[in-house]
């Protein structure tokens, strides 16, 4: 019986999971019936963007959107039916949710009472890094301070009620999707940690001695990307920091509370539109990234689906990628040795020098007086942006090389996309309609006086300062929406809009024939249409991924626009209007949530509206080629999408795009 | 295909700029903006039909400006929700610098300045400096013109790093000077003197406490008494567009400049030597100092200006004639203005 002797010596194996969530909490619950069926061993929530920015399906901003990029849950019985068959106090639920993080925790306490189970056994993971999202992903309500109280408050609360419960998972992942470096990574995720670890402590919540449990209970959420060596060390590094910091700046004495507990999701920047295939080769080698060295494996890993440039995977891509992680776990000899890179010089090196420079990047946030200070003057931002604008012209001159975009670009056609569904999701669009009839028909059948008391209730926690999480549960139980618990929150804490962190300087790309020329073309087409060129850039609806918008943006600016960036979270009635007061030449519209049909076409009726319809529209994110053509047939001038690598190709098409709509020539490529 | 059907008529424009209506005012931002001939001409007509009375006797043409990041755009954001509870009707005109390298612009913070309510009584309009005229684009001046027809408060916002970017207090009725707490820049102003030219100086960030306190007490220490009753007193204050504190002591100080300003009867007085000035400075992008002097000298053409009841454009217009004419033709003008 050797095999299963070597069966017995082998590591167990991490949490798998899939990101997942979609249409309707019932829909979604049989996703995840399947998926736990096929051998994964956690689940993984992905909630819409209106749950996420805390707005109820039925508000204007949430057109579009509902069901989209995730499950909506607008209420405890959306909660229950998420659940549905699913025993709460065995399941382990990771929930990738910041500004409302309390609210769907206290939903899900309340479904899991509900199902006869107590708080204190359940196990998962609310993600509840808010700073983040002020840097990149963009899913924040409230100003930074009453942002960082319901952090801790999470916090807090589940270290004393849900022992085993990851209260919060500070996320490098969203750092490297804005373009971090592996030190950027490092220092920004760790300034974090400081700044929540602090404010709690400073909070008077947790007892002295209990306070080691709760740097116990931070994990962290990272990324890992194609080069896997230095993601292997950036790991390595990750670990000893946090061995480090925890010992001379908390004290924490006990080893085990030391450790560094991540999960992972790869690296979704780096996957391609073109050639979407050569995605599973780059999955599989930036998991490795995560797994190689046994001291800095990860807890609990979620793979991407290969088609994600795409659109929305479709349950057999979610298949695809958990068997990715089965192999590699169960059919390799991985999990059987110790750690395979210790007393390597080379790693050892890389490590040491990930480290110097993460240092050296804390000590500089220190000086802005810690991350809060440091995303309020923009620093952080403008550090992303900056690198996020070297990775792009890296690629565009040739020196970052990624196949099937700027190298090895001839391919034969793909039939993995040539299928009825075009190889992506394709979402009900029913869905939002009947979410919000359920939502309706839910507010009508409560205790109205019940909802008023608990949101009371909820308002007098707010004020006071006292933790939000009973408040919440309360309301929760009482048949409060998503909407109105944000709702209260909103009125007493304000909202707030993070810095864009595009004012950063222009490049100075002359000598490149291809930059000068794109100027000139730009200057003389000013000159002809007699004044600068001015072009609006903006995001519509919910979807806060502005990562593409902003660089759209610095480029534009670079080859001599004049840009008015309007960032994220607009509603199109506010882009038109803009567009309107600006005189803008040319509008780009960009979005990834997959709402672009609906909310394109609803500004392109606006500009009508008001008389702009000769204003050229173009719209830029993750578009499937059939509703490319949907919009084309709307007006839409050009639809560009991540396949569309090359800035400069993109620029000289905005200046031809206002150049025909004037009566003007257009210019060779 | 560029015929003139492509410009807009100015007779029916200022007909409906002075209706107040908002895409009229968005047209005719952009004709002002536009520095094709044809475009010129018609600008220049526009200008003339808009009410004297309008442009130089009523309103308010406000400027702010401060180091960058002192939170110019959330006192703005403040501000118009107060004016606008006060039922006034508001635009801005946010300016940015433009890169040397390019010649292009990130501009305006709109968003920072609106509440998530679409307010048709509020215009907002960013506009590039383009290098020239100080931190100030040469438009400025007319747009606020084409502004104050539709508009009861124009505020004017620019960053302010050095002497050069306080331009803007010389084509505004009141100037706002925003300082950041514990910055060392506004005691640079201070040193360079820049600090004469606000007529309120406000301290930000209030909410930071000591360090906004510290700032406002070294501002205090510095300004001057008023030299007699009826001259202006300089005043010093904390606010905090965060919080909503000190935005009404703000915007009534700014609201007592405008009455100082009607009551020593210098509101039309100032507009008038601010249209001068403009046109100064174009003759003197245009021809240099010694077109200036070929001219009579500043200080004639400024008093002849000052008298005019024409545009701008038509001032400077009727100036370049008239040196071209004296210089017998010779030389050809390079460029339109």
């Amino acid at each position: 019986m050797t095999s299963e002797k070597t069966e017995s010596k082998k590591d167990l194996p991490w949490l798998m999971r899939t990101y997942s969530g979609h249409s309707s909490a019932k829909a979604s619950n049989e996703l995840y019936r399947t998926n736990l069926a096929k051998g994964q061993t956690g689940l993984s929530v992905a909630f819409d963007l209106p749950t996420q920015t805390g707005y109820d399906a039925d508000h204007p901003l949430a057109r579009g959107e509902v069901g989209k990029v995730g499950v909506p849950i607008g209420h405890i019985a959306d909660m229950e039916t998420l659940f549905d068959q699913i025993p709460l106090g065995k399941m382990n639920t990771s929930m990738t949710i910041n500004a409302t993080a309390a609210w769907l925790l206290s939903l899900y306490i309340a479904a899991a009472e509900r199902q006869g189970v107590n708080q204190s056994q359940l196990q998962g993971t609310t993600q509840n890094d808010i700073i983040k999202e002020y840097l990149s992903r963009g899913t924040y309500i409230f100003p930074p301070e009453p942002s960082l109280r319901l952090t801790t408050d999470v916090i807090s609360y589940t270290v004393n009620q849900i022992p085993k419960w990851n209260p919060t998972n500070i996320c490098s992942y969203h750092l490297q999707e804005a373009g971090a470096t592996p030190v950027q990574e490092l220092a920004y995720a760790l300034s974090t940690a400081i700044t929540v670890l602090d404010a709690i402590r400073d909070s008077g919540q947790i007892a002295a001695d209990a306070f080691s449990q709760v740097v116990g209970r931070t994990s962290f959420f990272v990324n890992a990307g194609i080069r896997f060596v230095e993601e292997c060390c950036k790991m390595r590094a990750f670990t000893d920091l946090w061995e480090q910091l925890t010992r001379e700046r908390y004290g924490v004495e006990d080893p085990r509370l030391r450790r560094f507990r991540y999960g992972v999701q790869v690296n979704s920047l780096g996957l391609t539109e073109s050639q979407p295939e050569n995605n599973v080769q780059r999955i599989v080698l930036e998991m490795l990234g995560v797994t190689l060295s046994k001291r800095a494996r990860a807890r609990a890993i979620q793979l991407p689906a290969w088609n994600e440039a795409l659109g929305l995977p479709r349950p057999w891509d979610q298949q695809w990628a958990l068997r990715m992680q089965q192999v590699l776990a169960i059919e390799t000899d991985l999990l059987e040795y110790g750690d395979i890179l210790d007393g390597s010089p080379i790693i050892d090196a890389k490590v040491r020098d990930l480290i110097g420079g993460a240092e050296a990047e804390m000590r500089r946030v220190q000086e802005e007086g810690g991350m809060v200070q440091a995303i309020e003057t923009g620093y952080v931002k403008r550090q992303l942006v900056t690198s996020h604008t070297a990775r792009m012209r890296a690629i565009e001159t040739g020196a970052l090389k990624i196949i099937g975009i700027n190298s090895f670009t001839e391919t034969a056609e793909s039939p993995l996309t040539s299928g009825t569904d075009s190889g992506i999701m394709k979402i009900d669009p029913a869905a939002e309609r009947e979410q919000i009839a359920r939502l309706q028909a839910f507010r009508a059948a409560r205790s109205q006086v019940e909802v008023k008391t608990a949101l009371k209730n909820l308002k007098e926690a707010a004020v006071s300062g006292e933790n939000i999480m009973p408040a919440s549960i309360r309301c929760a139980h009482a048949g409060v929406t998503t909407g109105e618990w944000s709702g209260v929150l909103r009125d007493i804490f304000g909202e707030y809009r993070a810095p864009t962190g595009i004012d950063i300087s222009t490049l100075n790309m002359a000598g490149s024939n291809t930059v000068d020329r794109l100027r000139e073309h730009t200057r003389k087409t000013g000159e002809e249409l007699g004044r600068p060129l001015k072009i609006l850039v903006g995001k519509p609806g919910l979807d806060g991924h502005s990562n593409g918008a902003e660089q759209i943006a610095v480029k534009a600016r670079d080859v001599g626009f004049e840009v008015v960036y309007e960032g994220i979270r607009l509603t199109p009635e506010q882009i038109v209007k803009a567009a309107e007061e600006e005189g803008v030449h040319l509008i780009g519209l960009s979005v990834l949530s997959g709402s672009h049909l609906e909310l394109v076409e609803d500004a392109m009726g606006r500009l009508e509206g008001v008389g702009l319809a000769q204003i050229p529209v173009i719209v830029g994110g993750i578009v499937p080629p059939e509703d490319e053509a949907n919009l084309k047939s709307l007006g839409v001038a050009a639809v560009y999408t991540p396949k569309d690598g090359d800035m400069n190709l993109i620029m000289l098409d905005l200046v031809n795009i206002i150049r025909a709509s004037n009566g003007l020539e257009r210019y060779e490529a | 295909m560029l015929t003139s059907s492509t410009f807009p008529d100015p007779d029916a424009l200022a007909l409906a700029v002075i209706d107040r209506q908002r895409p009229a005012v968005a047209k005719a931002l952009n004709l002002l903006d536009d520095q094709r001939p044809e475009a010129r001409r018609r600008a220049t007509r526009l200008l003339r039909l808009l009410p004297q009375q309008k442009l130089y006797a009523s309103g308010h043409l406000i400027g702010l400006t401060g180091p960058p990041g002192a939170g110019k755009s959330s006192i703005t954001a403040a501000l118009i929700t107060l004016w606008r509870e006060r039922g006034l009707r508001v635009a801005v005109l946010a300016v940015d610098p433009s890169s040397p390298i390019s010649g292009g612009a990130l501009l305006g913070d709109r968003l920072r300045m609106l509440s998530g309510q679409i307010d048709n009584e509020v215009f907002i309009r960013s506009l590039a400096c383009r290098g020239e005229f100080g931190g100030l684009s040469a438009e400025v001046w007319p747009m606020s013109l084409v502004m104050l027809t539709a508009f009861d408060v124009v505020l004017v916002e620019t960053v302010g790093v050095g002497q050069k970017e306080i331009d803007v207090s010389k084509l505004t009725d009141t100037t706002v000077f925003v300082a950041q707490p514990a910055s060392g820049d506004s005691i640079q102003f201070l040193k360079a003197g820049i600090m004469e030219v606000p007529h309120l100086l406000v301290v930000n960030k209030a909410d930071l406490g000591l360090a906004a306190r510290k700032t406002l007490a070294e501002l205090r220490a510095t300004l001057k008494p008023a030299v007699d009753e009826s001259s202006w007193q300089v005043t010093a204050l904390a606010a905090s567009a965060a919080r909503g504190t000190g935005i009404t002591e703000l915007a009534d100080g700014i609201e007592a400049h405008r009455r100082w300003l009607l009551n020593q009867n210098q509101l039309n007085a100032r507009r008038r030597q601010f249209q001068a000035e403009w046109v100064l400075k174009r003759l003197d992008d245009e021809f240099g100092r010694f077109g200036i002097n070929a001219l009579g000298g500043a200080d004639a053409i400024k008093r002849e200006l000052e008298r005019s009841e024409s545009s701008p454009f038509e001032q400077f217009e009727l100036l370049c004639q008239r040196f071209l004419e004296g210089w017998g033709g010779k030389r050809k003008r390079q460029t339109q203005p």
